[in-house]
């Protein structure tokens, strides 16, 4: 299914796939720090560059139409790997196929429009919008600039857009800051939305929200996807959230995918411990006074993460093997992927 | 009734500010009982937070409590002068904050933060100070307490750094905890830690506790009981099972189904309509009747509080008295 030539029909090709993708973050040394270290190299010693693997050779598709959640804890790289897909962040390594085909082999027009193509909704709606725009400017900027919209339509089109993710359109000659929250992130999709793209990167879009306005946001997400056939990267650490919106759901643990299955799937029947773990810690309005018991141990840092499987320390079943060899995804059902040395014993 | 380590009635803090006065806690009556654990829930700007200060005494101008007994083991706490409730503060009634560097100090060492607190209220040696902030580690589960004494806040990471400040409000066993969002930041993995050690202080040491947060999945699994705020007031109370299972109040309802939960997978929540109103000169009445499906005339009146059931409290004028049956 993959690497069709660019003349395949559009169903059959996923819009994202993720080929080996990793994403590595290091320290820029300035001078003195690079005259140290190659006086270390030049004396024999061996200097090593301290290196965050955020993302870690992940692989991932998602097809048309569908909701992917990806779910991790704070510091495993979700966001990074949102970043990446959304075209925003270059990866250090493996390939980004959008509708089949490389990105890199894009020209700057064709880079363009697959840009467009892919937009993200961001977690603080304080931070991500202009306080120095109005709400229109905001909103209808992309499309004037990228020339979906001429100016005589400009006033038509944002109201369309205003509309749809439930602002009122008399509000537009404000600024952010007479918005609420809520209102705000409904500015924050108006501008996704204005430049008409298939695919939406949300990562954590409803984690600032209170209660009763996240499920307003999130039901709006639900309505979007009916009516304009979007595809969502939906990145949580909300299991809850995650669990109620999402087709496909993937489970990062410290820059790597561990297990990746169904939502229905992946909920019922957890195959990684860390998966199964996290499962049992989520809060849930339908248990009752229970007995708290924590998986031991802190998420290690990215920067010195432990050897083999990244769980292996707080992992309940671990084997001398998981300390020394990494886990690789393997198909333990269908369309459900873990890695773990469990599955190959 | 005499088990009761805090008895709040009719208490109400307001702020008065140059653009009016906000009622951010407007004549609420609730109690916790020793060993206890009540869940204080409610959005942001509900007052929940103002009430926990309140009860604390940590109330700065323009705020103030203007009405009201906050009677902790019988004592009225409003009566108190500032000598007085120092006595109180960190010794008998402890808080938690959601940010934990709000209670730690960056620039001190956390064996100097620990027996300084120690010593605030016993007068013991610095020898037995530094062995009760040992062992107050060790029992929020901190590894190698001795070893971590010595360790600046920066050193800890954020979960670790949230029991150091459980650990400093346990120093004195106090009667009554008032956590503030204390696990909101954290991850799912470490906050159920941190509430299975809460779990088991409750349960060991007797101590009352006040959980406040917005977050009804966590007090459903670590409440007792429930007090629901909006807009400054209490509008229902009761048990975990009571208010979660059949609320009858119709915000309370509309928050409950506005949380994702594994049967309703996929389809639409039900939302509450709007949003919370701003508190500056708040209109007398019902302040939930503009989103509330129920409302009419009547709600245009404040509604008092009623007692539907045995161990409830409500505030409304039109109850869902059908969840009852």
């Amino acid at each position: 299914m993959s690497g069709g030539p660019p003349a395949v029909t559009a169903a059959s090709v996923p819009v994202i796939e993720l080929k080996g993708i990793s994403k590595r973050f290091g320290k820029t040394l300035d001078i003195a720090a690079r005259m140290t270290q190659s006086a270390r190299r030049a004396m024999g010693s061996k200097v090593e560059e301290p290196v965050v693997k955020a993302v870690d050779r992940v692989d991932l598709t998602i097809n048309r139409g569908e909701v992917v959640g990806l779910v991790g804890e704070s510091g495993c790289g979700k966001s990074t790997l949102g970043r990446m897909v959304a075209g925003i962040m270059p990866p250090s390594d493996g390939t980004v196929l959008f509708e089949g085909r490389d990105i890199r082999t894009f020209g700057s027009d064709e880079a363009r429009r697959a840009k467009l193509k892919v937009q993200m909704i961001f977690q603080d709606p304080y931070a991500s919008l202009n306080p120095r725009l109005r709400v229109d400017e905001i909103v209808g900027e992309a499309p004037r600039v990228h020339k979906l919209i001429g100016p005589e339509g400009f006033d038509a089109y944002v109201d369309a857009q205003f509309n749809r993710a439930g602002l009122d359109p008399a509000y537009k000659r404000r600024y952010p800051h007479q918005f609420s929250g809520g209102q705000r992130q409904r500015i924050g999709i108006a501008r996704a939305l204005a430049v008409q793209p298939e695919f939406l990167v949300c990562d954590e879009a409803v984690a600032a929200l209170d209660v009763s306005i996240q499920a307003q946001i999130l039901n709006l997400f639900m309505d979007l996807r009916e009516q304009l056939d979007l595809t969502y990267l939906f990145i949580s650490h909300d299991l809850g959230v995650v669990e109620h919106l999402s087709d496909r759901v993937a489970i990062m643990y410290l820059g790597r995918i561990v297990e990746e299955a169904a939502a229905e799937e992946i909920f019922s029947r957890p195959n990684h411990p860390y998966t199964q773990a996290l499962l049992a810690e989520v809060p849930r309005i339908d248990t009752r006074k229970r007995q708290f018991t924590a998986i031991k141990g802190e998420i290690p840092s990215p920067i010195n993460p432990p050897s083999g499987c990244h769980f292996h320390p707080r992992c309940p079943h671990a084997m001398p093997v998981c300390r020394e060899r990494a886990p690789v995804l393997e198909t333990v059902a269908p369309g459900h992927r873990s890695a773990c040395h469990l599955n190959t014993q | 009734m005499n088990d009761l380590t805090l008895e709040v009635q009719g208490l109400s803090t307001h702020f008065f500010t140059r653009a009016g006065v906000v009622k951010a806690v407007d004549d609420i009556s609730f109690s916790v009982a020793r060993g206890r654990v009540l869940g204080l829930v409610g959005e942001s700007g509900s007052g929940k937070s103002v009430t926990g200060f309140s009860v604390i005494g940590l109330v700065d101008p323009p705020g103030r409590i203007t009405s009201g007994k906050i009677l902790f083991r019988g004592r009225d706490l409003t009566k108190l002068d500032e000598r007085e409730q120092r006595d109180l503060r960190g010794n008998r009634i402890a808080m938690i904050f959601q940010d934990p560097m709000m209670t730690l100090n960056p620039v001190l060492r956390i064996d100097t933060q620990m027996i300084e607190t120690v010593l605030a209220h016993d007068s013991v040696s610095r020898e037995v100070a530094r062995q009760r902030s040992r062992d107050a580690l060790g029992m929020v589960g901190i590894p190698s307490p001795e070893e971590r004494l010595t360790s600046y806040p920066h050193q800890f990471s954020g979960g670790m750094r949230q029991r150091v400040a459980i650990a400093i409000a346990l120093l004195h066993r106090p009667d009554l905890i008032i956590a503030d969002e204390p696990t909101t930041a954290l991850d799912v993995t470490i906050q159920a830690q941190i509430l299975a050690e809460v779990q088991r202080l409750a349960r060991e040491v007797g101590t009352a506790l006040i959980w406040i947060t917005h977050d009804l999945s966590v007090i459903a699994g670590l409440a007792d009981d429930i007090a629901v705020m909006y807009a400054g007031r209490i509008v229902e109370t009761g048990s975990v099972e009571a208010v979660l299972d059949r609320p009858l109040h119709p915000y309370t309802h509309g928050l409950i189904g506005s949380v994702p939960s594994r049967n309703a997978r996929g389809s639409r929540l039900r939302q509450i309509p709007g949003m919370t109103p701003s508190l500056l000169n708040l209109p007398a009445g019902c302040a939930f009747r503009s989103r509330c499906p129920r409302a009419d005339a009547a709600c245009a009146a404040d509604p008092p509080d009623s007692f539907p059931v045995e161990g409830r409290t409500l505030r409304c004028f039109h109850p869902q008295l059908e969840m009852m049956a």
